[in-house]
């Protein structure tokens, strides 16, 4: 970690140097020859190379001021700063690049290696990828760059419910198939996995994020047992992409030094993803929608659900196009953001009624884009979270004005 | 700067209503106001100190927020993983954290210490085997009861519940409360003026009476509630070994200073004249008789909580309650079909933690106002049937006056 930070810094003394001679700094063109799916977001950023160098730079940062406030209690005034991404990639040769991604969140609460993977390519249907690998479960967790979302607020369903960001050392295949106007994908990874954290977390529910506070994973698999992330989807020129996905793996240690200690415990999830624009109105819509499914021991506590379910849909609309404040491709945008997360679809053994622990939460924006890599957006979020027993509703509701840009 | 010639009537509608909304966002009255004070019954009392405050917080988030998991303590075996997850919101439990007591049929103690009582832990970490009932062990089943205003009841005097047990029905009224003479542990700090028989206490929390004080009823229930062992309650109820603690004192009191700080639940509407009517039925009728309208709190080192003249209908003390609600199971000095009158106050937001429905009795078993009172036998009976005998608008006026607290 230290010596990759260290690479990194001094590849951003480069720069520096590129502000007298901008020669020496230009742009990498982002390849816009073919249709891109959410899979080739890691890929899809603008990155910088800085003079001669067989290496691109980039990344993002994402800040904003927030006030909130659940029933009338408030935190007050906040400014967070949410996170700041460092993107590396190389060619290292023709048909082999590597791209890495670290991520600080939260000031420095977490630093993070988000990607870091060698993809060789075969052909264009058949790519190996090793490293640490983002699983491609669902879209958000493969396209997650702030600065693409007009939401200051990742969405529920891809953050609490799916672990994004989620990945995991391991590797695997993917590949494309091209026609005129459309483009079938693949992706297939094994990866290290889930620990039983996930039904044993200070939340009090299953909870598949909380496998990420397992400090270990990027160096040993919590039970040995591979977990395989595949993904299909189909993207047209004109209608948009749908995604389909799918994670599943042992969570528990079921042995351990040889002795058997419990029988072995599953989880899979599902999820469909579709992007498309509307191209009269050129409103963009993107939806997710997961499905969990953990193996429970009969006796635990019931608060840890079987079943889970949640997503988003967000609704872009661009009102406005030109030149604004001497931003010349600059885009006013109005939004909105429905989710809703279902941690426990179960019912009490008790009384046969369905458990409660849900939350719906509408999202308003307006986004200014003074540049297509800049975002400067304005939210209100209204938002009901119902606890385990089904009583009434928290209510809050968010004001949250923040910028997000690549850099 | 020009419109996006592709914006259609609809975006210009969207556009329009998102600018209202967020006109509407920038007014304070967007976000959602706290609750009224007699809407929810959390809350610290009035007149605390800000020492007294920051201990209520930090004893709000352990409450409220502490979630036990296998690596810090729970289990193995327990009954939830958080004091919050029975009492939602401070308020009655519901049937999926009604725990079961097993094992005491009278004063002479519980038979089933060596086989896992007194309380059942039916649930366990993966790996582990809950408990299970031991066959032919009484047993009751008790539904988390409401935290509110434990403090109070907490400073009202020994001698106020000596003045009102009549336990040989000296004034032959049918009602012959008497309090639950308990063995309390060594960890206890006797309240100013306890009373002591026979190196017994008076118990006053719980639905036998049987903790004496509520860091009794506190360490008891991470013991036997969460599988966490403190060096209040330091044997491990799983292995019943002494085991390392594993949570701290500070804690433990922090937690015990948030209970008895919390506020006695607000009456609503009290004077709505069905509330008023309905009030001179209850008392007309004998339901005052046990749950006891007023009690005033002697001394107590909170300065708010003593010497408080509050309302929170209960004698603290058992009372015969019939072969109906007789589980066979019992604890201190108490008989199986006694139970302490439990506090009323705060009764009408119960199906705010109780996940939109009541669940009353020990056990849960009456799922309404109406249900609870006609299970009522023993010593209830008289007042049952004198409900009975009310007409349905008087029935009414009395339920909305119960509702109301």
């Amino acid at each position: 970690m230290k010596q990759l930070l260290a690479l990194l810094l001094l590849a951003g003394a480069l720069p520096a140097t590129a502000q007298i001679d901008p020669v020496l700094l230009r742009r990498v063109p982002r390849d816009t020859s073919r249709l891109q799916l959410n899979m080739d977001a890691v890929y899809n950023r603008p990155f910088v190379q800085p003079g001669r160098l067989p290496v691109a730079l980039g990344g993002y940062v994402e800040a904003n001021y927030q006030y909130a406030a659940t029933d009338g209690v408030s935190e007050g005034h906040q400014f967070q700063m949410r996170r700041l991404t460092l993107f590396v990639s190389s060619s290292i040769a023709k048909r082999i690049r590597f791209l890495t991604e670290i991520e600080f969140e939260d000031g420095t609460k977490e630093i993070n290696i988000e990607f870091a993977s060698v993809d060789v390519e075969f052909s264009p249907l058949l790519n190996v990828r090793g490293g640490v690998v983002m699983n491609p479960i669902g879209a958000f967790n493969q396209n997650h760059d702030g600065p693409k979302w007009e939401f200051v607020d990742r969405p529920l369903s891809a953050t609490q419910l799916l672990p994004a960001t989620w990945s995991n050392v391991g590797a695997g295949l993917y590949g494309k198939k091209f026609g005129a106007t459309w483009v079938v994908a693949y992706e297939a990874y094994l990866t290290n996995g889930f620990d039983d954290q996930i039904i044993s977390n200070t939340q009090n529910r299953t909870y598949l994020p909380a496998s990420k506070l397992n400090p270990d994973r990027f160096e040993e698999s919590f039970n040995g047992v591979p977990l395989f992330t595949g993904k299909a989807a189909l993207r047209h020129r004109r209608v948009g992409e749908v995604g389909v996905s799918y994670m599943g793996g042992v969570y528990n240690k079921f042995e351990d030094d040889g002795l058997r200690l419990d029988r072995r415990r599953g989880l899979q999830v599902w999820a469909v993803d579709l992007t498309s624009t509307v191209p009269k109105t050129r409103t963009v819509l993107t939806g997710e929608w997961a499905w969990v499914r953990v193996n429970i021991p009969d006796a635990y506590s019931p608060q840890y659900g079987q079943r889970q379910a949640g997503g988003f849909v967000d609704l872009v609309q661009p009102v406005m196009r030109g030149t604004i404040f001497g931003f010349d491709r600059a885009v006013l945008n109005a939004a909105l953001r429905l989710e809703y997360v279902d941690w426990n679809r179960d019912r009490f053994a008790e009384t046969g009624g369905l458990i409660g622990d849900e939350t719906l939460a509408v999202v308003s924006a307006v986004s200014w884009r003074p540049t297509a890599q800049t975002v400067i957006r304005l939210n209100y979020r209204r938002q009901w979270a119902r606890d385990f027993l089904g009583n009434p509703p928290a209510r809050t509701a968010a004001v949250q004005l923040g910028f997000s840009t690549y850099f | 700067m020009k419109f996006d010639s592709h914006m259609s009537k609809p975006s210009m509608r969207l556009s329009g209503l998102a600018a209202v909304w967020l006109l509407l966002a920038s007014c304070e009255l967007i976000f959602p106001q706290a609750p009224a004070d007699d809407a929810v019954l959390d809350g610290p009392v009035a007149g605390l100190t800000p020492e007294q405050h920051a201990q209520f917080l930090r004893g709000d988030v352990a409450f409220n927020d502490g979630v036990f998991t296998s690596r810090t303590g729970l289990g193995p075996v327990f009954v939830a993983a958080s004091c919050g997850s029975c009492h939602a919101g401070d308020g009655k439990g519901h049937p999926t954290t009604t725990l079961t007591r097993f094992g005491q049929v009278d004063s002479t103690g519980n038979l089933f210490l060596q086989r896992g009582g007194p309380q059942l832990q039916h649930r366990a970490l993966p790996g582990f085997q809950p408990e299970q009932l031991p066959a032919g062990a009484a047993h009751s089943r008790f539904t988390p009861p409401a935290n509110t205003g434990l403090g109070f009841l907490d400073a009202v005097p020994d001698a106020a519940l000596l003045a009102l047990a009549d336990p040989t029905d000296v004034d032959g009224d049918g009602i012959s409360g008497r309090p639950n003479w308990i063995s309390a542990p060594g960890y206890i700090t006797a309240r100013p003026g306890t009373r002591v028989q026979a190196g017994r206490y008076i118990g006053r929390y719980g639905k036998k009476a049987a903790a004496y004080d509520l860091l009794h009823q506190t360490a008891a229930a991470y013991n036997q509630d969460m599988g966490i062992v403190s060096s209040y309650e330091a044997v491990d109820a799983h292995s019943g070994q002494l085991a390392d603690p594993e949570v701290s004192n500070q804690t433990v009191l922090d937690v015990v200073a948030y209970l008895k700080m919390l506020k006695a639940p607000v009456q609503r509407e009290p004077n709505h004249p069905d509330v008023l009517t309905g009030e001179q039925a209850f008392l007309r009728i004998g339901c005052g008789k046990c749950h006891t309208p007023q009690l005033t709190t002697g001394a107590s080192p909170i300065a708010a909580l003593a010497h408080q003249t509050v309302r929170p209908y209960t004698d603290l003390l058992l009372h015969d309650m019939g072969p109906g609600l007789n589980d066979g199971y019992t604890e201190g000095t108490a008989a199986p079909a006694e139970w302490r009158t439990p506090a009323l106050w705060g009764l009408g937001l119960s199906p705010n933690s109780q996940g939109g429905t009541y669940f009353l009795l020990h056990d849960g078993r009456a799922r309404s106002i109406e249900d609870a009172i006609r299970q009522h036998g023993g010593e209830g009976q008289p007042s049952r049937e004198r409900f009975d005998s009310l007409s349905a608008e008087q029935q009414r006026q009395l339920v909305r006056f119960l509702q109301s607290l």
